[in-house]
């Protein structure tokens, strides 16, 4: 029995240096990471090529969950939340809600494939686009955090209620004016 | 003694637990190792959980029904009381045929019920079962909570659309409309509770329930409003305007077979059980009490929530949807922030005392 004991620990020991040797941990840190990367960009692909314009919705849906596993891979349980919340739930829900409703024949080929020059015009902005992006990724100056962030809410709470106060009302009574403007044109015009 | 102190001290979940990780120390003898085998066995026992809280809901619905109802419930299978009842009825749903409706978009449809299973599951990661009994006790554990559940919507709506027929299309839009509307009664009350106990981090709420008093007697409107929105929120009667079987045949299931239907079936119940969890949690003082172990009283809590949902399944007769519309937004809503006003006084005014 000791001896069986003392294999197994012998053995988990042995895998436990090589993993050391390699520095497993930080390459599955990475690997989680690069999987929900790899994951969103390949349902943001299925956004642009999927036939049925419902299955592209369902898979920008898909992006927005991956982007918030990504945020609470690196620590962000907030931002992760936040993900979730208002783009997992509230805009995906939206954007199936305004397909449904605004189509009423097949769904099949509601997502067509366009012309050559489209594919072209696409193709450039998108190339351009990713050398933007490039171009910001390399030249900012990346600082890691000096101390894990611990519990994020407290201290945004504070931020929003003291110093981007203006900001934080502004934003508030500009969601207002849409939503007292989206009733509005839901109502239609007086029938008198 | 010593047994019994450490016991009441600990909880009898982490003394389990803690016997479990030296076993696993012992037997392999790194932290790392032992560690992912106790999350292992957490998830375990909480689909354990999940699975057995579906066997006996089903019988209890039953019987609970047949109370109210004066009538005897099931007594045929399994002796006297009917025990094998839920055993009967799983095998005959496994044993059922897969219908595949004609013309529905097969991908999507397929994942529809496994879909929403994943959000109803995750989210008991969050839950404190007992003293340092969670899976995942995060910072943000409320809002984190509420963020998941949320997605369950967007399943109902594609089962829903993908069945390719009328009233399990209409059964989708229904749930958008009812689920997202009662969210936000719902968010609000807990915001109540939030701010009285100053974290949202599930287990602070807990503790912060025994240092002052339940907050079902500090925040009894938000403890009504919680529970009714809860009770829209898992699609049950007097709310289950998306099932609507006089209406709507049975909304977005209407369509499934066997097994499909058993997922929906099981995701109802685990709904069932969370927002019992979530109540006791947040309003009942979780694992608190005099006399019993932490995790006794969290079951008793639990089950008496259970049964208060079931009592309200099968006293109120079915709603109307624009009426249940509009009483969440003209009558929760408000109450829900008037709650958080006074609530906001209360606090600053004890401040000042």
């Amino acid at each position: 029995m000791n001896e069986a004991l003392g294999y197994v620990h012998g053995l988990v020991g042995w895998a436990f240096s090589l993993a050391e040797a390699y520095d497993v941990p930080s390459l599955i840190g990475a690997g989680v990471f690069f999987l929900f990367a790899g994951l969103a960009l390949l349902f943001a692909c299925g956004v642009v090529f999927l036939r049925n314009v419902v299955h592209s919705a369902l898979s920008l849906t898909a992006t927005f969950i991956c982007v918030a596993c990504l945020y609470l891979s690196i620590d962000a349980d907030f931002m992760g939340a936040v993900q979730i919340l208002v783009y997992g739930g509230a805009v995906a829900v939206l954007i199936v809600m305004a397909i449904m409703l605004t189509r009423r024949d097949d769904m099949a080929h509601s997502n067509p494939s366009r012309g050559l020059w489209q594919h072209a015009g696409a193709a450039v902005v998108s190339g351009l686009f990713l050398l933007g992006m490039a171009a910001v990724a390399v030249l900012s100056p990346f600082q890691s955090a000096p101390q894990p962030l611990g519990d994020a809410a407290p201290g945004l709470a504070d931020l929003m209620l003291s110093h981007y106060v203006l900001p934080f009302e502004v934003a508030a009574v500009l969601l207002l004016i849409a939503m007292i403007g989206a009733i509005l044109l839901a109502k239609g015009a007086e029938e008198s | 003694m010593d047994i019994l102190n450490m016991m009441m001290g600990q909880g009898v979940v982490s003394t389990l637990a803690d016997q479990l990780h030296n076993l696993f120390m012992l037997l392999f003898d790194n932290a790392v190792v032992a560690g992912f085998l106790m999350k292992c066995v957490g998830i375990g026992a909480i689909l354990g959980i999940i699975s057995v809280a579906a066997i006996v809901f089903t019988y209890g619905e039953r019987k609970v029904c047949a109370f109210m109802q004066v009538r005897i419930g099931p007594n045929r299978v399994g002796g006297r009381f009917g025990l094998l009842q839920p055993i009967a009825d799983m095998l005959k749903l496994m044993s059922k045929e897969d219908i595949i409706p004609q013309g529905c978009d097969r991908v999507v449809w397929a994942l529809g019920p496994m879909l929403l299973f994943v959000p109803t599951a995750l989210i008991y990661a969050f839950f404190p079962f007992d003293n340092g009994v969670a899976l995942a006790d995060v910072n943000v554990g409320i809002f984190l909570m509420l963020a998941i559940s949320s997605q369950a919507v967007l399943p109902f709506l594609i089962s829903g659309y993908a069945s390719n027929s009328k009233y399990a299309f209409i059964g989708g839009m229904r749930t958008v409309a009812q689920m997202l509307s009662y969210e936000a009664p719902m968010v609000f009350s807990l915001l109540g509770v939030v701010m009285l106990s100053g974290s949202m981090r599930m287990s602070d709420i807990v503790n912060a329930q025994s240092e002052q008093l339940w907050f079902i007697l500090m925040q009894p409107i938000a403890f009504v409003v919680f529970v009714i929105s809860a009770t829209a929120e898992t699609n049950r009667v007097p709310f289950d305007l998306v099932e609507g079987e006089a209406e709507i045949v049975a909304g977005p299931f209407a369509e499934y077979s066997g097994m499909r239907w058993a997922l929906f079936f099981l995701a109802e119940y685990a709904n069932l059980l969370s927002v019992s969890i979530l109540t006791t949690v947040f309003f009942l003082g979780g694992w608190n009490g005099p006399f019993l172990p932490g995790v006794v009283w969290f079951g008793l809590k639990v089950l008496a929530m259970v049964f208060v949902f079931m009592w309200f399944r099968w006293t109120f007769p079915r709603t109307r949807i624009d009426q249940m519309l509009a009483f969440s937004w003209k009558i929760l809503l408000p109450l829900a922030l008037v709650n958080v006003l006074f609530t906001g006084v209360g606090i600053y005014a004890r401040q000042w005392m």
